[in-house]
Parts: structure tokens; sequence; C-alpha cells
């Protein structure tokens, strides 16, 4: 059973639809790549498979022991993060509160979470370091072991690497790469970066309000549609 | 020194406004945290106005000031947060907006009916003998009710104000906890407003998150600072009142203000010691 199967969705503001007609799922261990210029529904979809924007037509369906709410999510920066008074350390640790309910105390176990999810991203040493005194590169590990905090088998990135330069960008994709593929946990990535999407992803959803393609990297290189984004360079080219 | 305090506080009416006094600016204290670091500033100016505004209405009526201006202020706090985002008019325009038309309805309420008297200008610049046994009582209650739920709430309000969309994802009503923060806010700015003035009762808001923020470096921090520089300077602020027969509200800013240049100078001179 998939972690996310979304039928026949579409989605729109106001009566107008942004992306219609998605038929995609993502099984376990995944990593698919949402790419797509500016405008084509990227965020939309983003926003739909988080619970925080209902679907006009069709249904997305949770399986596998995913829960909505369990989605480790790494959203965009916002301005208010630029000067906010916080911890590395708590920022991490509230990515556990999905786990509590009501409950409205932190656990032991909790905490050893948030530590060993620091520890895993190497940002240990960073943990009473203050959230707006860091570069961008260590934000986005903070950002993405708060994610990882939050579920067992799911994260979402939202254009995780906008404004970092290229060598942070290069380790932030070598991070996600090793805990696709050691901790078995799937990816989904949403991207304006095809040629770096390819790389990587094993699965590729472009967007052009609706689905251009879905399917495996393999065939999107051998597609007319990845053809014409990727250019010539990756023709018949595999790694 | 001695003196002077025990004289101080065997006046009913200043043992009152401390005790009304400390805890309002307690609870400003801690909500003002999250509504400083949300961009929600001014949302504590646009509401002593409407609180200003009810105020004049309820006295026109006879009616019980408090009864009246409680519930008008949350509707405004709760309509103020919606107005956000989703709006064709901008929150800081709408906010302007609500502030000065309850002014002005204010104003003519107060000019038709008593006129401009000692009444109205205790409204606005706030009165050291406003107090009554019964604020005294509704204040203690508020500081419990916020107290209680801030602490009990206190994770999930950090991460409604850290990243609402991040929370919102993992499931945390982010929506709930916006409008829990508004009423507190709108329920603390009433109670507070008569003794501060309503053109001076957002500054225990503002004052003491931005205060502890040159220094603080995490959220907790931040939060048990600011609610000790709150107090510690409203106690100031109104034991200068008392002596130099200075207005409250005036006084407690003047402290106020003090204590963010403190404040902003250790932060400069930790960061080039750095």
């Amino acid at each position: 059973m998939p972690l996310i199967k979304c039928e026949n969705v579409s989605i729109g503001y106001e009566g107008q639809t942004v992306v219609k007609d998605l038929d995609f799922s993502i099984e376990k261990g995944d990593y698919l790549c949402i790419v797509g210029e500016n405008g084509s529904g990227k965020s939309t979809l983003v926003k739909s498979l988080l619970g925080l924007k209902s679907v006009e037509k069709g249904q997305i369906i949770y399986g596998d022991g995913l829960k909505q709410n369990e989605i480790g999510y790494l959203p965009q920066q916002t301005d208010a993060q630029k000067d906010f008074p916080a911890s590395v350390y708590e920022v991490v640790l509230s990515g556990r509160l999905n786990s509590r309910g009501f409950r409205p105390f932190y656990t032991a176990s909790d905490k050893k979470e948030a530590f060993d999810k620091m520890e895993l991203l190497g940002i240990r040493d960073l943990e009473k370091q203050c959230f707006r005194d860091l570069s961008g590169g260590q934000k986005q590990r903070v950002l993405l072991a708060r994610a990882l905090c939050a579920t067992r088998s799911l994260i979402l990135l939202d254009e995780p690497v906008t404004g970092l330069d290229p060598i942070v960008t290069g380790e932030f994709y070598g991070l996600i790469r090793n805990i696709n593929r050691d901790s078995h946990i799937a990816v989904v990535m949403v991207s304006h970066d095809i040629e770096s999407a390819v790389e990587d992803a094993t699965h590729i959803l472009h967007l052009q309000e609706r689905a251009l393609f879905f399917g495996t990297t393999e065939d999107y290189r051998k597609s007319r549609v990845g053809k014409t984004f990727l250019g010539g360079a990756h023709d018949g080219n595999d790694r | 020194m001695m003196e002077m305090i025990v004289e101080m506080f065997s006046y009913p009416f200043m043992a009152r406004a401390f005790v009304v006094g400390s805890l309002v600016a307690l609870c400003s204290a801690l909500l003002g945290v999250s509504l400083v670091l949300k961009r929600y500033s001014m949302i504590g100016d646009g509401l002593s106005h409407v609180g200003f505004g009810a105020l004049a209405v309820a006295a026109s009526l006879n009616l019980a000031p408090l009864a009246v201006a409680v519930p008008v202020v949350i509707v405004a706090a709760v309509l103020l947060l919606r107005i956000r985002g989703n709006s064709r008019i901008k929150g800081d325009a709408a906010i302007a907006l609500i502030s000065t038309s309850s002014l002005a309805v204010g104003i003519m309420v107060i000019s038709m009916t008593t006129g401009m008297n000692t009444d109205v200008y205790n409204y606005m610049f706030g009165s050291i003998l406003a107090m009554s046994d019964e604020d005294v009582r509704l204040s203690v209650a508020m500081a419990v009710i916020v107290l209680v739920l801030f602490v009990f709430f206190y994770h999930k309000i950090f991460a409604v104000t850290f990243d609402e969309t991040f929370a919102q994802a993992t499931g945390v009503k982010a929506d709930l906890y916006n409008t829990l923060i508004a009423i507190l806010t709108a329920v603390t700015i009433v109670v507070g407003m008569r003794m501060m003035g309503a053109l001076l009762i957002s500054s225990l808001i503002i004052f003491p998150a931005l205060t502890s923020m040159r220094v603080c470096r995490t959220f907790k921090s931040v939060i048990v600072n600011s609610a000790v520089i709150s107090v510690v300077c409203l106690v100031i602020g109104i034991t200068v009142s008392y002596v130099w027969g200075t207005p409250a509200g005036a006084s407690v800013v003047m402290v106020n203000i003090a204590a963010l240049l403190v404040y902003s100078l250790i932060g400069l001179l930790r960061n080039k010691g750095e």
C-alpha cells in the first residue's frame, strides 16, 4: 500500500482550478521530485498533501501507517524567523509536537529523539545556539532535523536549497540522499532545479497545471517532456 | 525610604494599583512576546482604542464599564486576527481603521453626553486612582487563567509563533491558539487601560518583549525575562508616579524606555565582545 495516493485530484482557489486531474502515488522509500515552473501548482499541491488546503475533486489517501499529521515538513523560511529568539534545541524539539496530542510537556524520549536527529545531521554542537545567528545551510539542517522528529516514514521539502550557495546545496542534497537510503524515509521534494532533481530522485512529477509527467526518473529522461526540459545533456547518459 | 514604602502601601488605592498593575504587566509581557514575534505589535494599540470607545459608550448609557468593554474588545481582537491575509484591507490598515473609528465614536459619544471632562482625560492617559476592588478580583482571575493556559500550552504557542505552517501541518490547531492569544490580550488590555491609559497600555505588550530580545537568545529565556522586566518596570513606574505625582501610565512607559536602552547597550557590548 502506498504512503500517499492521489486519485484524480483537483485543487483550486475560489473556483479557479490551479492543478487538475492528478494521479500519482508515493511508495515507501521513494524519492519523488515535484518539478515545474513558478505558478505551476507545486506549492498548492504541497498544502493539500499536508491537509492545509482541501481538494476540490478526487481524494488523497494516506496509507502504510502514515497519518496526515506525521509528514515531516520542511517549509520555506518566513520573515518572522529572521530575528526569532529560539535555540536550535527548542526548534528541533518542536517537531515532536504531533506525538503530544493534548499532553502539554515533552517526555524524555521526545528529548532523546531531538538529540538523535541533531546528531544525525551534524548539528549537535549547535544545540544552544540561537536560530537567527546560524548560516543558511545550518538553518536548513535545523529545520530538517525538526522535520525528521515529526515523522517516521516521509519528509516533504519545499524548495529547500533556495538561497544556499552551490557547495552548501551539494551537501544538503547529500544529506537528503543519505536519509532516504539509510533511514528508508520517503522523500518528496519540490524543486525548480530539474537537473539536480534527476540526479537523486527515483520518481519525477512534472506539473504544469496538470501532470505533464509522472513516473520513474529513467522514463522521465526518455520522455518527450523530460528531453525538452533537461535539454540534450542527459540523453542516453545515465550516470 | 522604608517609611515612604510603608506609607505608600497604607493607601488602599495604591495597594490596588500595585496588585492590578503587576498582574496586568505579567500577562501582557507573556502575550506580548508572541504578538511581537508574529508581527502583531499594533494589535494592542488598536484594541485599547476600541476599549476607549466601548468605555465611553458604556458610561453614557450608564452600564457597567467592564461588562460592555470586555466583550466588545474580544470581538475586535478576533476580527483583527481574521482580517490578516485573507482580506482586501490588509492587517496594518485594518488596525488603523478600527482604532481611529472607535476613538472617534468614543469622543462623539462623550461630547454629546457628559462633555469632555476629567473622565476622558483619565481614560486617555490613565489614573492610579481608577482601580476598584472589582478590578482587583478581575485581574487576579485573569492572571491565573493566562498563567495556567500559558504554561499548559507553552510548547504549542512556541510552535505556532515560530512557524505557523509547520505547526498546522503537524496537527496543531493554529487558529485556536491565535484566537486564544487574541482573547487573552483583549481582556488584559481592558483591565489595564484605565490605569495605564488607552494611549499607553500597548507599551506593556511591546516593550518587555523587545527589551528581553536584545539580550536573550532562547524563547524560554525571552518569556521569563519579559515577565520579570515588565513587573519590575511597572513597580518602579508606579512608585515614581506616587513620589513625584506624575501620571502612572507615562511613568511606567518612561521606566520601560530606560530598561530598553540598558538592555540594548548590554546586547551591543556582548556582540562586540564575541
